[in-house]
Formats: C-alpha cells, sequence, structure tokens
C-alpha cells in the first residue's frame, strides 16, 4: 500500500461523506428556497386576495345603486333597501379626527423626547412602558372607556364645555347627555393611538445622522433649537408620516370605539353626538346579514372603504418611513 | 477633572448672559417641562387604565368565575365562570401563533439569507407593513366571505385561520427585526466558509433564538386579544370547545357580550373577565421581556 493509498484510505470516510452530502445539501438549500419563494408569493398576495374578494362581493349593491350614490345617501333602512353609507363614513371621519386632535401633538412630544432627551437608561424603562400599552387589547381599553371616560363626559366635560364654548358653536353643544359619543370614542382611540405615533416620530427622530445634531449644537444652538432644525429640516415627512399611520390605525378600530360611541346612524353634527363609524357598522350587523338581500353586499362595501382608506394612508407612510430610514437606500 | 479644565473658559470669554439667551434656555426649559408632561400622563393613563380594570374586576373574581362554564342561567346572573372562554383564546392564539411561526419564520430568514438587500425584500418588507395595518374587522369579513365560500360554519378552524392571517405580519416583521440584530460579520464568515444558505439559515435561528421566542410571546399576546377577527368566524358559545369544526368562545368577546347584558351582575362578571385578559397581557408582555434579556445571555455578540 502506497503513502497515497493510506491516505485516501484515511480521508475517505469522510470525503466520500462530504461529496454526499454537498449534494444533498445543495439539494435541501433548492427545496427550501423554494418552500420560502412560495411563502413569499403567498403573503404578496393575500392583500390582492382581499381586495378582489371583497370588491367581487361588494358589486351586486354597486350594480344595483351605483357606487356614488351608494357613498353620499343618508337613509340607512336594510329592510326596505335603502344603503346609504354617508353618515357611516362620517361618524369614521369625527371620532378618527378627534382622536388625532388629542393626540397627535402630545405624541409628537413624547416621540421627540423619547428620541432627543432620554439616556438609555431611562429608554430601557420608557420603552417596556410604550409597548405595554400598545398590547393591551382593545376591549379593555373599551371597557376603561365605559367606566371611565363616559362617565367623566357625561358628569364634567359635558356640562362645562356647553355652558362656555357651547353657547358660541353648535360644534360643542352638549346634545347627547348620555356621554357615549364621538368624544368618548376619540378620546378612547387617542389613547390607542399614542403609542404607535410615539414609537415611529422616535424611529424616525433617530435615522436622522448624528452629524447633524452635532453641527447644530456646536453651532451654539440649545438642544431644543436643534431638535426644531431636525424636525424642520429632516424630520418632518416620519413625523407626518407617523400621524398618517395613527389615522388609518384609528380608521380601523373596531370593538373599543363601538363600546364607547352610541352607535346610533347620523351625521354627527357636535363632539358630543353619537355617531355610527364603519367598522362598528360591519361588527354589529354581522348576525343578520344573510337573511336581508344585498344587506352582506352593503356591508362588505364598507371594509371595501375601509381597507382602500387603511391601505392608501399606510402605503404612503410606510414608503415614506423606508425612505427617511435609509437603511434600504433607493426606494 | 474636565470640569475644572472647561469651567473657566465660556465665563472668561462669554459676556454675562444676554436676555435673548435667557429667553432662549427658557423656551428650552418650557418645552422640555411639556415633554416631560405628555409622558408622564401617558403613563398615568395607561397606571389609570390597570387601576380602573383591577379596582372593579377584583370583586368578581373567583375560583368558580376560573374553573367552570357558564350554567343555563349565567346571563341572568346564575352560577358559572368563563373558562370557555379562557381556553377558547388560549387555543384560538396558539393555533394562530403556531401556524403563522411556520409561515412568518421562512419568510423573515429568506428576507435575510435569501433575498437580502435586495428589491423583493424591500417589497416584502412594505406588504407587510401593509398588511399590518390593515384592520381585523376587514381580516374578519374576509375570513367570513371565505368561510361562507368553502361551506364553513363558525368554528375554531376558521376563527384559528383568521387570526393567523392578523398575527402573520406582525410576527413576520418582528422577526425580520429581530433577525436584523444578528452581527452580519457572521453570516459573512459562514459564506466565506462555505456554508449552504439554508445552514446559515439555521445558523441564524439559533443565534436569535432569544428574541424569536420574545416575538412568539409577543404574537401570542396580540391574537389573545384580537377580537374583531374571531368575531365572525370562531362564533361565541357557552360550551367548553369541543373541536376543530365547533364554535369556540374567546375571552375579549365574552368580556364584550357580557357587558351588554342588562344585569348589574352580569356586567361585574365583565369586569372580571377583563380582569383575567388583563392579567395575561401583562404576565405574557413580562415574560416577553425577560426572556429577551436572560435568554440573551449565551448568544454570540
Amino acid at each position: 500500500m502506497t503513502r497515497e493509498d493510506s491516505l485516501t484510505l484515511l480521508t475517505r470516510p469522510g470525503a466520500a461523506r462530504a461529496t454526499a452530502t454537498l449534494l444533498q445539501r445543495r439539494l435541501l438549500d433548492i427545496t427550501a428556497s423554494v418552500v420560502m419563494r412560495i411563502i413569499r408569493w403567498l403573503v404578496t398576495l393575500l392583500f390582492v386576495l382581499i381586495a378582489i374578494t371583497l370588491l367581487v362581493r361588494s358589486l351586486p349593491i354597486f350594480q344595483r345603486v351605483g357606487a356614488l350614490e351608494l357613498l353620499r345617501s343618508h337613509e340607512w333602512h336594510p329592510m326596505a333597501g335603502e344603503f346609504g353609507l354617508a353618515p357611516f363614513i362620517a361618524g369614521s371621519i369625527a371620532v378618527t379626527t378627534v382622536a388625532m386632535a388629542i393626540a397627535v401633538i402630545p405624541a409628537i412630544l413624547c416621540g421627540i423626547y423619547m428620541a432627543e432627551y432620554t439616556s438609555t437608561r431611562t429608554r430601557a424603562w420608557l420603552k417596556p412602558l410604550i409597548d405595554l400599552l400598545v398590547g393591551i387589547p382593545s376591549v379593555i381599553y373599551g371597557l376603561w372607556g365605559v367606566l371611565f371616560v363616559v362617565p367623566l363626559i357625561r358628569g364634567w366635560i359635558g356640562p362645562a364645555v356647553d355652558g362656555t364654548l357651547g353657547q358660541m358653536l353648535p360644534f360643542f353643544c352638549q346634545t347627547n347627555p348620555s356621554g357615549y359619543g364621538v368624544l368618548a370614542a376619540g378620546f378612547v382611540l387617542a389613547l390607542m393611538t399614542f403609542p404607535l405615533i410615539v414609537a415611529v416620530t422616535e424611529e424616525v427622530m433617530r435615522s436622522v445622522p448624528q452629524q447633524m445634531r452635532e453641527t447644530l449644537l456646536a453651532l451654539g444652538a440649545t438642544r431644543w433649537e436643534a431638535t426644531k432644525c431636525i424636525v424642520r429640516h429632516a424630520a418632518l415627512p416620519g413625523v407626518l408620516a407617523a400621524v398618517a399611520l395613527g389615522f388609518s390605525r384609528a380608521f380601523g378600530e373596531t370593538l373599543a370605539v363601538m363600546m364607547v360611541v352610541g352607535n346610533v346612524p347620523r351625521m354627527p353634527t357636535s363632539i358630543f353626538d353619537a355617531a355610527y363609524p364603519l367598522p362598528a357598522l360591519i361588527a354589529n350587523n354581522y348576525s343578520e346579514m344573510m337573511s336581508v338581500p344585498l344587506y352582506d353586499s352593503a356591508l362588505m362595501t364598507a371594509a371595501l372603504i375601509l381597507l382602500v382608506v387603511v391601505f392608501c394612508f399606510n402605503t404612503c407612510a410606510r414608503l415614506v418611513i423606508h425612505r427617511l430610514s435609509r437603511r434600504e437606500g433607493w426606494l | 477633572m474636565s470640569e475644572r479644565i472647561a469651567a473657566p473658559i465660556p465665563q472668561a470669554s462669554i459676556q454675562p448672559k444676554s436676555l435673548h439667551l435667557k429667553r432662549r434656555h427658557l423656551e428650552e426649559a418650557v418645552f422640555v417641562a411639556l415633554m416631560r408632561l405628555c409622558m408622564l400622563s401617558a403613563a398615568a393613563a395607561l397606571s389609570m387604565i390597570l387601576a380602573v380594570i383591577l379596582w372593579r374586576g377584583i370583586g368578581a373574581l373567583s375560583i368558580e368565575m376560573l374553573l367552570q362554564p357558564p350554567r343555563g342561567s349565567f346571563y341572568l346572573g346564575g352560577g358559572g365562570g368563563i373558562a370557555n372562554a379562557i381556553t377558547g383564546s388560549v387555543l384560538l392564539a396558539s393555533g394562530a401563533t403556531v401556524a403563522s411561526f411556520c409561515l412568518a419564520t421562512p419568510l423573515a430568514l429568506y428576507l435575510h439569507v435569501y433575498a437580502r438587500r435586495s428589491r423583493t425584500a424591500i417589497w416584502v418588507r412594505l406588504t407587510l407593513d401593509v398588511l399590518w395595518g390593515i384592520p381585523s374587522i376587514v381580516y374578519g369579513a374576509f375570513g367570513f366571505t371565505v368561510m361562507v365560500f368553502l361551506g364553513l360554519r363558525a368554528s375554531l378552524l376558521a376563527g384559528m385561520i383568521t387570526l393567523t392571517l392578523v398575527v402573520l405580519p406582525i410576527l413576520g416583521r418582528t422577526l425580520d427585526e429581530v433577525l436584523s440584530m444578528a452581527p452580519r460579520q457572521l453570516l459573512e464568515t459562514g459564506f466565506a466558509l462555505g456554508a449552504m444558505r439554508l445552514e446559515i439559515a439555521r445558523l441564524l435561528l439559533r443565534q436569535t433564538l432569544p428574541g424569536l421566542f420574545t416575538a412568539l410571546l409577543l404574537a401570542f399576546g396580540r391574537g389573545i386579544g384580537d377580537a374583531a377577527s374571531v368575531l365572525f368566524t370562531a362564533g361565541y358559545t357557552d360550551n367548553m370547545p369541543g373541536g376543530l369544526l365547533s364554535p369556540v368562545a374567546s375571552l375579549p368577546l365574552a368580556v364584550f357580550f357580557q357587558l351588554s347584558a342588562p344585569f348589574p351582575a352580569v356586567q361585574e362578571r365583565a369586569y372580571a373577565s377583563a380582569l383575567v385578559l388583563t392579567i395575561i397581557i401583562l404576565v405574557i408582555s413580562l415574560a416577553a421581556h425577560l426572556s429577551m434579556h436572560r435568554l440573551g445571555r449565551y448568544v454570540v455578540r
């Protein structure tokens, strides 16, 4: 036996295994890649699938009534075949706008504070707090609204606002003494969207290059002046995106809103009025929607409106954030 | 030390604070105070929510409440509990978490090992973000339509599938974030040593195990709290969960239905159910937080 042979013999078990597994490894690798590709396509197509399904299901009512008429009409009498979605759209917009009016400024300030003023140590305490606020289920927020916000509005805020602002503006009249209404829903929603806006604002502020901060401070700006400059020149689109994300979250929120908003299908004229947002409409009526003709189609239209609005806001906001955070470069 | 050197310089070179400078510092102080106030009020709101739920819920909470399904006259104030809803919720959420984990892990690994920094990866991330933003009621309506199309009744299976759709983007994006925290050198070294992409993926998984576990817990918490998607698809029943094809109760819906009952005794139960739900969520959040720190001790950094 030559030296060569003995060497081959010595290494052969290993060598044989290596060649065999190289093929196996390749095969495994390719199989995995195919599986992953399939999953990727499934996830990508999910949105399209949802949109098409909802569209197909809402087509019957489009053909019968017409899409514009459906969006404009105020009459909601499912038994008589009248499906006007205008009060519900108005309700959704009213509730979301009130929520944004309450939440946006404090949330942005908090986001700025988290990004610019906290030490790593403080942040380690604050971050879980914000995350916890995100994690609380919407039904808990709703229950808190029923137990705390509604009595507060009924007993204190309602009479106080009615006595002062309500005399001048019909917008602030206490038309509805129960306390269940747009303001209560807006308050609950404000608290629910708050952590989202804070988190996104913080993320955006952090993605601003550190050199900009250092330059400003070196030029003699105070910390707040530096922050103002950063927001104005670098982070403003991102902050707006954060607000848009908060808006779309509030727009689609169901259970918490449904519990405190009063659910009356009417155009709200005052912030104390009861309203009936789109998600609440879907959630409240699903059980009877199969028994009345075109009812299911009307509800699917409501879902479609939600999807379209949320999709537009979300896509724009996410594109802005992706572009700002620059991790991916060119998008 | 540094103070001793730095202190005399500004006093020597700058004149006493001008009015202008004072105003600028005042502005700074005002806004910092304002920001602190906002942070504080957020913390106050959170503690107030927890306090209100605890205070109202603790009175109605009992062992019977936790361990028994509702009896016949439950919604009139009779005996029984919410065991059906607790088991139902846990089943729904764990089914959805497992299913979406099976889909989200390959997806996240695909983004990090196969499609690294390509156009595809960006689009997939964007899709996940958009899917995350879709309201769960829309998923519910979609799930309901598919369910009717397939001829299924409201059932555990349908609820799980719909909930999977809700949890999938959340889990996918969180896993993506977790994986992106793994050191890049690890991947590059692996590739340089001639490892297949799949082997690198396995390595990454082991490396990010604590983060993975945290993401799973968070997804479970999100799943257990979601109500709008299971409203149509899982239905509601007073019986314990019977099988994949029978309807199940869930905790958020139990809170909702009990609250809308006209009897104060039943509404009390809604508070207790809400307390149970809140405690579950708090425990999960705490576990997620701890696991991130405890399990992360052996990870190569």
